[in-house]
């Protein structure tokens, strides 16, 4: 018996596929570009589409019982208005073409920012609305112009994460009627570790990796190289380039000297994610800080170094640990 | 969705809702016309300061105010002035509490309704234009409701644009419904509530401005098919009603028993037979054209040849008449008959009297009297539906002093002039007219079209109709009582009166085609289609038919493909280049920018290398010389694409060379 009606689901679902392609194409991430077309595009009766209609009969109705031609005329004129309303609205979705689709930085536990845009069209698309999750958003493109709009989604896990289905929806022009379809881009975005909260205070320059031992110790000059044009001043030796005559900066790779060693192996007492979460907080305060750090986790050492691109190389490991 | 809609949108929905209780302002009762905008226009002001809807406590009480002073008003809550005034009452009690857009919808819908409740007092062209054109208004009061992020400039004229193609567009469908929805032969409810509207039809007596009512009532009042051909306009007199005592100021039928044998009439001349479909009327007189001879069932005649029915007519009624146009009314009048003809009140209108004496004594002829009253009345008379009104002796002062006014006051002066005269006279009224309907094969009475004239009795020729109207405003018989109203404003200047003759046009025509459109013109609908007498059925399969045609379209229009716009002209000049080219045998390449396009096309093209250079620099200095090209500059690149030729050796060359392979 099971099986037959299991049988018969499998049968329904190829029917449905071959009928209505974006039933379950839509359940598949697509490629961008996603172009809505007829196929994909969904229209029913609002709530008020329905009580509206109610409200052609009666109308419909009292003419013809009176007998009165112009207020029979009123009614067409009525209903005619609200047919074209529904071709007003699916034209809004009718070649809705979803170009790109962005994201920025978001750590585990905050809701992740989509940015969406959407290819310029002949004609403006007044009223859209966009939901993702439980949030909706309405936003409009105008004509001619590539235009966009942005949506949270809730990141509560580290790691890739799929923007899923987003629905798009319309109104327009009378809300009468609700014209939607989903978009379920083929686009992954890395959600950080979340950021423990409240921190301990980075760890103290004493607790120092064997790294640090390993640059030549004792060279006054180790490390330090002619500067050069693009070297941020910050990384300029005065001293020592006051005893040479010459501008001299240290070198990022012999750097370690001070470098803050974040290691994963030293955080006793704390369960994996725990960890995870106080390095996650370790890097931003010590980013913030404008710190060299180096971090040493199970998958590898990042660092040291400073700046934009060794938080995201460190924040991008970290959220790419596996789960234990 | 949930929070409450922004200023714009609030006030739009409140504009919407005022402009369709104006709609009702004529018909309302005062107290409504007052409270209703001063709801409308505090609420507004209130909302403005930031103070939230009316609470129940306020709403509540406010409603059963409106309910008791309805019924205090009316007496009733049902009909169609109580119904309207309880729907506007509540529909501005409905924006006290608006505040989301839920509500905003529904209050809009609430709007519609009324809006639509309002045509059913006025039926004009120019009213229903106006209604359509709230219509807008509470369109754009929906697309408000829609969240707008963006152009909030101008946001007002968009929204009103909308609302304005919309109902556009919806044009051609609404006709196609207005023309093919079914009508019902019944109604399914009520009946035409005549009763309230004071819609009377003839009555049995007349005095002054006791017809002007029915004569700007253009409903139905009866139609008529002949067997035959239909009379000439002139000759559609159809008798009702005969009154014969005059009490000074009005006429009535007298207190003459309808049993009374009624007076013999010889017919001459072809019989006319025809059906006559009577709109209800709640009475007994059944009109028909001039004198008929066999009564239908159900229905006898009275001594004055009156038909009237045995019961009042309440629901339509079908009856089949032989009528005669030429004909001896009572060729001998008894003793007794004669003195009701010539019975005048004492005391009324002495100069009328004297004047009658005047033409008595100067025409031995009754003949010659009959067109002396005529002569005066075609001299200095003017037809209007508006006259001044009149004093105690009303035919003096109509005679000597305002010399206007419409059939009745004809009618009646002129009897009294006949009596006075000794030529035995009464007053007839009924309709005379109508509006041949060519689809339908039908002549359409209005109540509109309700006249009186007279009858005279002259020694063998029996009771002869005479029409004093005629002498004044032949339009009223031959065009129609509305034309003739329309002739009386000789006075304007040309233009104006050009524009009121065009405008009258409009409306008759609006009058026909729209408002009298009924369920017999619309079984001739299907006729140039092969369905000479279509059912309600084929009238649903062709409606359907139309609908489906019109989904059609508006599909296709909806799915056009809509690509991105081209706007670049610099671009579609290059690629029209490139086409060119590609006729030519050099087909650009995807990966080759334009120079190394211009290398391989001056090796092909050797007779155009200095053309190519010439538009392949062009190109490159407008693409990559300058932010923003210049539009005159990148319109004479195109030109200069355009007039660019392919040699036509080459195309040859090509042409061999592809025969060698």
């Amino acid at each position: 018996m099971a099986a037959t009606i299991a049988e018969l689901r499998i049968r329904a679902l190829a029917y449905a596929e071959r009928r209505l392609p974006a039933l379950t194409r839509l359940r598949k991430p697509e490629t961008l570009p996603i172009r809505l077309d007829r196929r994909r595009i969904y229209v029913l009766p609002t709530g008020f589409g329905g009580a509206f209609g109610l409200l052609l009969f009666v109308m419909l109705l009292g003419a013809l019982n009176y007998a009165n031609n112009p207020a029979l005329l009123l009614t067409c004129l009525f209903g005619a208005a609200a047919g074209a309303s529904l071709f007003a609205g699916f034209r809004v979705m009718n070649g809705l073409s979803l170009e790109r689709i962005g994201a920025d930085e978001c750590h585990a536990g905050s809701p992740l920012t989509l940015h969406l845009r959407f290819a310029p069209s002949r004609h403006g698309r007044p009223s859209l609305r966009l939901r993702a999750g439980d949030i909706e958003t309405a936003f409009a493109l105008p004509r001619g112009v590539e235009g966009g709009t942005t949506a949270s989604i809730a990141a509560t896990e580290r790691g890739w994460m799929r923007a899923g289905r987003l629905r798009v929806s319309t109104d327009y022009p009378l809300g009468l009627f609700h014209i939607w379809s989903w978009l379920n881009p083929d686009a992954e975005f890395l959600v950080y570790p979340a950021i423990e909260n409240p921190a301990p205070p980075l760890p103290s320059g004493d607790v120092r990796g064997d790294f640090a031992s390993r640059a030549g110790a004792g060279e006054d000059h180790a490390g330090l190289r002619d500067y050069r044009v693009t070297d941020p001043p910050r990384l300029i030796a005065w001293k020592a380039s006051a005893r040479h005559d010459a501008l001299l900066v240290r070198d990022a790779e012999h750097r370690s000297d001070d470098a803050l060693v974040l290691d994963y192996a030293t955080l006793h007492g704390l369960d994996h994610e725990a960890r995870i979460r106080r390095l996650t907080a370790w890097v931003l305060a010590a980013d913030a800080a404008q710190r060299d750090y180096l971090v040493r986790i199970p998958s590898g050492t990042f660092g040291p170094g400073a700046g934009a691109v060794q938080r995201h190389a460190c924040l991008r490991a970290l959220a790419l640990l596996p789960y234990a | 969705m949930r929070e409450a809609i922004d200023r714009h949108s609030f006030e739009l929905v409140a504009l919407a809702i005022a402009a369709s209780i104006a709609a009702h302002a004529p018909h309302l009762p005062i107290w409504l016309c007052i409270a209703a905008p001063t709801t409308l226009i505090a609420r507004v002001a209130l909302r403005r300061r930031g103070v939230g809807p009316a609470p129940l406590a306020i709403r509540l009480p406010a409603a059963c105010l409106l309910l008791v002073a309805v019924v205090l008003h009316f007496g009733t809550l049902f009909g169609r002035e109580p119904g309207s005034a309880l729907a506007c009452g509540l529909l501005a009690l409905k924006l006290l509490e608006t505040e989301r857009a839920r509500d905003a919808r529904v209050a809009v819908g609430f709007a519609g309704f009324v809006l639509m409740s309002a045509l059913l007092f006025v039926q004009s062209l120019v009213f229903t234009i106006g209604v359509s054109l709230i219509l807008i208004v509470l369109f754009a009061a929906l697309v408000s409701l829609q969240p707008a992020p963006v152009e909030t400039r101008q946001r007002l004229r968009s929204e009103i644009r909308v609302g304005a193609i919309l109902l556009a567009c919806g044009l051609p469908l609404a006709a196609a419904g207005f023309m093919l929805v079914p009508r019902l032969s019944t109604p399914l409810w009520g009946g035409k509530d005549r009763s309230t509207e004071g819609h009377t039809g003839l009555s049995d007596s007349m005095e002054p401005g006791a017809l002007t009512e029915l004569l700007i009532d253009d409903s139905p009042a009866f139609r008529v098919r002949f067997d035959a051909t239909p009379p000439a306009p002139q000759q559609r007199y159809f008798r009702a009603i005969v009154l014969s005592n005059f009490d000074g100021a009005a006429w009535n039928r007298g207190h003459r028993g309808d049993s009374a044998r009624s007076e013999e009439a010889e017919r001459a001349g072809t019989p006319v037979d025809y059906v006559v479909t009577l709109e209800p009327t709640d009475r007994r007189w059944l009109p028909t054209l001039d004198l008929p001879f066999v009564a239908p069932p159900g229905a006898r005649f009275s001594a004055d040849r009156e038909l009237i029915a045995d019961d009042a007519v309440s629901q339509p009624r079908e009856y089949r008449v032989r009528s005669s146009s030429r004909y001896t009314f009572a060729p001998a009048l008894s003793a007794q008959e004669r003195a009701r003809a010539l019975a005048l009140p004492e005391g009324f209108d002495p100069r009328t009297r004297a004047l009658a004496a005047d033409w008595r004594a100067a025409n031995a002829d009754d003949s010659g009297v009959v067109r002396a009253a005529l002569d005066l009345f075609h001299a200095s008379f003017r037809y209007t539906l508006h006259p001044k009104l009149l004093g105690r002796n009303s035919i003096d002062d109509f005679l000597f002093a305002t010399r206007e006014g419409f059939c009745e006051h004809y009618a009646s002066a002129f009897v009294v002039l006949m009596r006075s005269a000794g030529i035995p006279a009464r007053v007839v009224t009924g309709y005379q007219g109508g509006w041949w309907n060519d689809s339908g094969g039908y002549l359409l009475v209005r109540n509109s079209d309700a006249h009186a004239w007279a009858e005279v009795w002259i020694a063998s020729r029996g009771w002869v109709r005479v029409d004093p109207t005629a002498a004044v405003s032949p339009a009223r018989i031959e065009l129609g009582a509305a034309a003739a109203n329309d002739a009386s404003s000789w006075a304007q200047s040309w233009w104006v009166r050009e524009f009121r003759n065009h405008f009258d046009r409009v409306n008759g025509w609006w009058t026909q085609a729209i408002i009298r459109f009924d369920s017999l013109r619309q079984r001739g609908l299907l006729t140039p289609f092969g369905i000479d007498r279509a059912n309600q059925g084929e009238l649903l399969v062709a409606l359907s038919l139309v609908l489906a045609a019109v989904l059609l379209l508006a599909t296709l229009w909806a799915m056009r493909e809509s690509k991105p716009p081209r706007d670049d002209a610099l671009d579609a000049a290059w690629a029209a280049l490139g086409r060119r080219l590609e006729r030519a045998g050099v087909e650009p390449r995807p990966s080759e920018g334009p120079l190394d396009l211009l290398a391989r096309a001056r090796a092909a093209l050797p007779t155009s290398a200095a053309t190519l250079n010439g538009l392949v620099g062009d190109y490159v200095a407008l693409r990559y010389g300058v932010d923003e090209p210049m539009p005159e500059r990148v319109r004479f690149f195109t030109s200069a694409v355009r007039k660019f030729r392919v040699p036509r050796r080459v195309k040859k060359r090509k042409a061999a060379s592809a025969a060698q392979r």
